[in-house]
């Protein structure tokens, strides 16, 4: 059997077409990029750019651009080269601003409309080899089409969320919001397809074209696309991403890895979050010996070499003295303990909430925190059996456990220097002189007011925690440490495959970031 | 003043003994020393042999008693060995030398020997620090300026295309690890495999000769790594800070929209990215070993490495001490920028 190509059969009639609207799409950017450096027109622009200067941004951008490209060797731009790299700087400079004096010819609202005319182009073009791909065989679209068509459990929960969410958004709130801008539902539509995917491929594994685990031999560092060989009638007919250093299927483990990432990942965000806020805001804002003795702490954390926590993580006498455990108790008490604080300073007032919704909202938390960490026959076991709701396996506890540690001190440093920032704001002076007490300040005046930089950063932090529990793969099995020259020329294949599986990492990341980050510090901040 | 930095001066010194306990107590556990004997002698000993290795070599004493010792408060031990051989802490664990000392450890300025690498432990901390050092320096000056630009221009403007364009790059570079955007480059810009040898694919030449060529590249990956967080908490404050009253009164006196940026908003801006900046150094110094390893640029991170996979103690614990150094300088540094961005904060 032939190798799948990334298009296939049919994608090879496409394919032209598919790289001129993205060649096209690269050019109006770099066009539009030198054109909007400086503003010459427009309504209401009231001091226009002069425009001897106005022609520095294309000259520059242009000229960059051309040079790079001819450094670069590719057929249409060796003849810029010149045999001399200084030369054909000068050229392409010349070349640069010359095409600027073209371009302030034309206005800049026709080249930003190009650039979206090719973007939404290309995209389209995209989003056809996609949907062919869903009814036809995998030769025939290639691999895009065979991991579209593998995806289908996705697409059919993605189109329904989002019909069904556009139809009510009205009555959904802040969710609903999501959906008036292209942004937010781009960002949203990021994230919901890797929690599909991983939900519905880890979970209820629809997805995964093999097991993740399993090994074929003959299947070792393969090219994306190869076909399983030995394969038996309904074994799926190809490594759609190929076979990795233990000859398994990548794009199995891709999806299949996705799942437990989706849950840890965000989790531990959100427990080092607790643990930073509710420790942070009243070190900078009591200050004195509280922030020292805190400060003490997360110093000792930071300065904590993260290489040699993991590499004594694996130790099992560590594990069997419970230092997790005991850490996992310290570290799962912060939300409840911010939960109640948080709620009982807003609204200690009302004898209503004091005496009804307050102990019950406190049991129910006190005891999800306790089936948390306890668990029986380990060094904490608090709840009978029977109470005990779930138990967290030990393995993926310590993984939990050490991103949570590791995050929460740098935590810890942005909310205190944020509150000593905010504290001396008026509208704080003006809460200490109404008489609310300390906790009200903090949690209902400073925090809110520190939100913006919070989002961004608990957003980008989901990412980073992926890259650390990447991290602890790493040290755990070596990989990185072993296999130092990854990028060498006969280890081309096992690169290939690597970042492949990589892409999926940072695509997931991206979703994170791109859906909550611009969206939500907009809407909150507005 | 005075008693500012003594007082801080104070607290570093206690946050590295307390660090460098724990630390202690950690690799002296059982399996942890047995990892350093199969390392240093063979990794075929039996139990027994292991007992006496660690036995002879002074390892199985009480903790309290070994670190007093690394402190240098107590006297190092003398042990005649199962061998029959006599061997000293002061004599780097090995046969008594004449001319060794009765007290080695930290506080006679003796720092240890490494088990892993044969020689003093000041020596290779020094060595290593100083190339660490040269990657982060060189990665700061790329990084920081890049991030806050880049953070300043998206935030000025919030929704604006120049925005939208300046953060989606930004959330790109950061969401590719630095395992992945090092092999990147590698690929495109040292090997045959695209044709483009710009670059070397290996820092080795770069310890001792850093130039354009050989060390661009990790410095690259780092801070390309680095700069989206950055610039995205500076596009956040910023974005924040010039919705305020005061720059709508700033604009409406006419003053010019560069003036507002820098003179108005960006200072108060400052407070997050700045604590950011500060907390990247930390980061930098064991975080960069992905890239260390990837490019064979033998710095501080592959020693953390050597040294906890061959659980070699006096280094970890001087590592640990470096650590505190560099924590304790840049929260101090911190502080000390925070009363300058906001002159009403208080430290004490």
């Amino acid at each position: 059997m032939q190798n799948l190509t990334w298009t296939g059969t049919f994608g090879a009639y496409i394919d032209p077409f598919f790289l001129t609207t993205f060649s096209a799409c690269f050019i109006f950017i770099v066009a539009a990029a030198a054109r909007g450096f400086s503003r010459t027109d427009g309504p209401t622009l009231i001091n226009p750019t002069p425009a001897s200067i106005a022609l520095l941004g294309p000259t520059a951008v242009i000229g960059l651009v051309l040079w790079l490209l001819s450094l670069t060797g590719l057929a249409p731009f060796t003849m810029l080269a010149l045999g001399n790299a200084w030369l054909s700087f000068v050229i392409c400079l010349i070349i640069g601003l010359a095409t600027g004096l073209g371009l302030f010819q034309i206005s800049a609202g026709l080249i930003f409309k190009l650039v979206q005319i090719s973007f939404y182009a290309t995209i389209g073009l995209f989003l056809i080899y996609l949907t062919i791909g869903l009814f036809v065989a995998p030769e025939t679209m290639g691999i895009i089409g065979a991991i579209s068509k593998q995806l289908t459990p996705t697409w059919i929960a993605l189109i329904i969320t989002f019909l069904v969410s556009i139809k009510f958004k009205r009555n959904l709130g802040l969710y609903g919001k999501l959906f008036d801008s292209p942004i937010g539902m781009i960002g949203l539509g990021l994230v919901l397809f890797w929690v599909f995917t991983a939900l519905l491929g880890a979970g209820f594994d629809l997805i995964a074209t093999h097991d993740p685990l399993g090994q074929v031999s003959g299947m070792k560092n393969k090219h994306p696309g190869i076909p399983l060989r030995g394969a038996e009638a309904g074994d799926y007919p190809y490594y759609l991403f190929g076979g990795d250093t233990l000859a398994r299927d990548v794009f199995s483990r891709a999806i299949v890895g996705s799942g437990i990432v989706i849950v840890i990942a965000p989790a531990a965000t959100i427990f080092a979050f607790m643990v930073g806020i509710t420790l942070g805001l009243p070190a900078g804002y009591f200050g004195g010996r509280l922030d020292t003795v805190l400060s003490f702490l997360s110093n000792m954390v930071l300065a904590f070499p993260v290489i040699l926590l993991f590499f004594l993580l694996v130790t099992p006498e560590i594990i069997e003295s419970g230092l997790p455990k005991y850490l996992a108790v310290i570290l799962f008490a912060f939300p409840v303990i911010f939960i109640g604080v948080a709620q009982f300073s807003k609204n200690r007032l009302k004898s209503n909430f004091l005496f009804l919704q307050f102990p019950i909202m406190m049991s129910i938390a006190i005891w999800l925190y306790l089936s948390l960490v306890s668990e029986a026959n380990t060094v904490i076991s608090i709840l009978p059996p029977l109470l005990d709701l779930f138990d967290v396996p030990s393995e993926i506890l310590v993984v939990f456990v050490s991103v949570v540690f590791v995050n929460s001190p740098t935590v810890f440093r942005i909310v205190r220097g944020l509150t000593l920032d905010v504290k001396t704001r008026d509208y704080v002076a003006a809460a200490q002189t109404r008489g609310e007490g300390p906790w009200y300040i903090m949690l209902w005046e400073i925090l809110p007011n520190v939100r913006g930089p919070l989002i961004v950063d608990f957003c980008l932090r989901i990412g980073y925690a992926t890259i650390l529990l990447g991290y602890a793969r790493l040290f755990r099995f070596g990989i990185g440490i072993r296999k130092p020259r990854l990028g060498h020329n006969h280890q081309c294949r096992a690169q290939t495959t690597f970042s492949l599986s990589s892409t999926r990492f940072s695509t997931s990341l991206l979703s994170d970031e791109f859906g909550l980050g611009p969206q939500s510090t907009g809407r909150w901040s507005a | 003043m005075g008693t500012f930095i003594l007082r801080r001066t104070g607290v570093m010194l206690l946050t590295a003994i307390c660090l460098t306990f724990i630390v202690f107590i950690m690799t002296n556990l059982y399996p942890n020393l047995e990892k350093l004997a199969k390392n240093e002698g063979n990794f075929r000993m039996s139990d027994a042999e292991v007992a006496s290795f660690l036995g002879n070599r002074g390892y199985t004493q009480r903790k309290l008693q070994n670190y007093g010792e690394w402190l240098g408060v107590l006297p190092g031990y003398v042990i005649e060995g199962s061998d029959g051989k006599t061997r000293g802490r002061c004599s780097n664990h090995g046969a008594i030398v004449e001319d060794a000392g009765r007290y080695c450890g930290v506080l006679q300025g003796d720092w240890g020997f490494s088990s892993r690498f044969k020689e003093p432990v000041s020596k290779i901390v020094i060595t290593r620090l100083a190339l660490t050092g040269k990657l982060m320096f060189w990665v700061l000056i790329v990084m920081v300026p890049g991030a806050l630009l880049i953070g300043v221009m998206a935030g000025m403007r919030e929704g604006s295309r120049l925005d939208r364009s300046l953060s989606t790059g930004a959330i790109v570079t950061t969401a590719t690890p630095e395992y992945v955007s090092g092999v990147i480059f590698i690929a495109i810009f040292t090997s045959s495999a695209v044709g483009l040898k710009w670059f070397k694919g290996s820092a080795t030449s770069a310890m001792e000769n850093a130039t354009f060529e050989n060390f661009l590249l990790p410095v690259l990956t780092i801070a390309i790594y680095g700069m989206g967080y950055i610039a995205r908490m500076t596009r956040a404050s910023m974005a924040e800070v010039m919705t305020a009253q005061y720059i709508r009164t700033a604009r409406l006196k006419g003053v010019s929209f560069a003036n507002i940026v820098l003179k108005h908003a960006l200072r108060n801006a400052l407070i997050a990215p700045f604590t950011v900046i500060m907390l990247q150094i930390p980061w930098l110094l064991n975080g960069v070993v992905i890239v260390e390893v990837l490019f064979n640029f033998k710095g501080f991170g592959w020693v953390l490495v050597q040294a906890a996979s061959n659980n070699d103690i006096d280094l970890l614990l001087a590592v640990s001490v470096v650590g505190v150094v560099v924590v304790l300088l840049t929260q101090l540094m911190s502080d000390i920028g925070y009363v300058f961005l906001n002159p009403r904060i208080r430290i004490t």
